[in-house]
């Protein structure tokens, strides 16, 4: 349980978010000429990373627009908020 | 076996005032090699090793638990135990669990308290009627017993279910399993850790690993807090940490850890007999010997590892709990708390090789471990010990992703997430 600080309405409860999971995996750009692996990889595997993670959320009880966030899973701190398309901007 | 629990040992222990009981199991310091080295001391974990050394002589072997034993998950979990699973792969692999519950306490000379005392599910809508009716259908099939109860029978069951028609999710019927039931989680893990323990298993705690040593694709042993270990043969089986350990090889794995809660009440006198289930409202409840009623609650819909659940989640457990016994609405809260578990995108666990020789996974039973622990320990000890699947989980590969042929047990995992 914590704070998510939504890049178009400010600082609201979690709970009005949505998780759409780890961020930056990017669609397959030639899917038709995807091996079965690859697509196991595209589709199942994930870092699930303790400590940062990048991932995406969805203020879904509010303005309904997705954004990153990269926060650490072994304490839910928050480090950075920033928007689709935009890199993580801490490594 | 040495120090057998019996009435006489019970009676002995007595004259000496209970002071002279033997330790249950030794604490190990890690050896420089060992045959096989199981990361993970949970119910799973301890029971890969116990069948390890019972069932393929596997003898020089260790467990090491970054923490205390069963101090994760096995501690954690609401210790329901079920085998009413969809499909044919589940039903073998957890009525095969299942079956060795039932003669358990005596295999260990330990009483895990098993008690089958049956779990209802409740339909509260069309599509859950239908999707039960089918449930028990394939459960009967596969020779798993099951049966579809009508709203009055789910009454006569449990009396104290609210079944008015009124309510926002009237209960529509149920199925009921009557060989399902409880168990004492914590001696699930002392029992099969005191097997292990004399058949000379190492148990070794605060033992973290840190990193997994290999050349080429061939394991060659473990760093820990206590140092390196060799070994040639690793099972992980550590639950929501898989994707750690699975990181420092470098694999990924098809997991998301989440927090999973649950809390039990205030201890009061017996008056629910039995396990009820809820998936659609997401309630579910059962009493414990020492009064208390046990929760469980949904998962958060992050990735976390911190144990500990949002309280939005709890609120929306009790709100279901009461509107269905509404005699709860009075009674007030004692502990709440949260363990992190690896889910798998179709719900269904993962015990196999894989591509690196002599590495084993034991992982993603997200919210349903605990039923299966004498299987998945029987099963995956066998997968170990032959360097093969057993039959009985060949379906629950690392390849199934790669191939699609996954075992979707969304309906039967009865945990939202």
């Amino acid at each position: 349980m914590f704070l998510i600080n939504c890049p178009y309405c400010g600082e609201r409860d979690q709970s009005e978010f949505s998780c759409g999971g780890e961020a930056h995996i990017e669609r397959p750009k030639q899917p038709t000429e995807l091996s079965d692996d690859q697509w196991a990889e595209y589709l199942f595997m994930r870092k699930n990373v303790k400590g940062i993670q990048f991932e995406r959320w969805n203020h879904i009880h509010g303005c309904r627009k997705w954004f990153n966030v990269a926060r650490d899973t072994s304490n839910d701190k928050i480090h950075a908020v920033y928007k689709m398309g935009e890199r993580p901007p801490i490594k | 076996m040495k120090n057998k629990y019996s009435i006489f040992s019970l009676i002995k222990n007595a004259f000496s005032g209970h002071e002279n009981w033997q330790r249950t199991w030794s604490d190990a310091t890690p050896k420089k090699e060992y045959d096989a080295i199981i990361i993970g001391g949970g119910g799973h974990g301890l029971a890969t090793a116990y069948y390890l050394a019972k069932k393929h002589k596997m003898n020089n072997i260790a467990v090491v638990e970054k923490g205390w034993i069963g101090g994760g998950n096995t501690g954690r979990n609401t210790t329901i135990i079920r085998s009413n699973y969809l499909w044919d792969a589940s039903a073998g692999l957890y009525d095969h669990a299942l079956k060795i519950w039932e003669g358990l306490s005596q295999e260990l000379n330990y009483n895990v308290m098993f008690s089958q005392r049956g779990v209802m599910n409740l339909a509260h809508n069309l599509q859950d009627v239908r999707d039960l009716k089918r449930r028990t259908h394939a459960n009967r099939l596969n020779g798993i017993d099951a049966v579809w109860l009508n709203t009055e029978e789910v009454k006569k069951f449990c009396p104290i279910i609210n079944t008015s028609p009124n309510i926002r999710y009237p209960v529509l019927g149920g199925t009921l399993q009557k060989r399902a039931g409880t168990a004492r989680h914590d001696a699930v893990a002392w029992g099969y850790a005191r097997g292990a323990d004399q058949m000379g298993v190492d148990i070794i705690q605060n033992c973290e690993v840190k990193g997994i040593k290999r050349i080429g694709d061939k394991i060659e042993g473990i760093e820990t807090t206590k140092g390196f270990i060799k070994t040639n043969k690793i099972g992980v089986v550590a639950a929501g940490h898989s994707s750690v350990i699975a990181n420092m090889v470098g694999m990924r794995l098809p997991l998301e850890s989440k927090p999973l809660q649950a809390l039990v009440s205030e201890p009061v006198k017996p008056i629910i007999d039995t396990v009820v289930m809820s998936n659609a409202v997401h309630a579910y409840v059962s009493q414990s010997d020492k009064g208390e009623l046990v929760i469980g609650a949904g998962t958060d819909s992050y990735i976390s590892y911190t144990q500990k659940g949002s309280h939005n989640v709890v609120e929306e457990t009790l709100r279901a709990i009461l509107e269905l016994y509404p005699i709860f609405s009075r009674m007030k809260m004692l502990r709440q708390w949260g363990g992190i578990v690896d889910i798998c995108p179709d719900a269904s666990p993962i015990i196999s090789k894989t591509q690196i020789k002599g590495l084993y996974f034991n992982c993603g039973w997200g919210t349903g471990g605990f039923k299966a622990t004498p299987g998945s320990g029987d099963l995956f000890a066998h997968t170990i010990a032959n360097d093969e699947p057993h039959k009985l989980n060949s379906s629950f590969n690392l390849n199934r992703f790669v191939s699609g042929d996954l075992v979707d047990e969304h309906g039967a995992a009865a945990v939202a997430h």
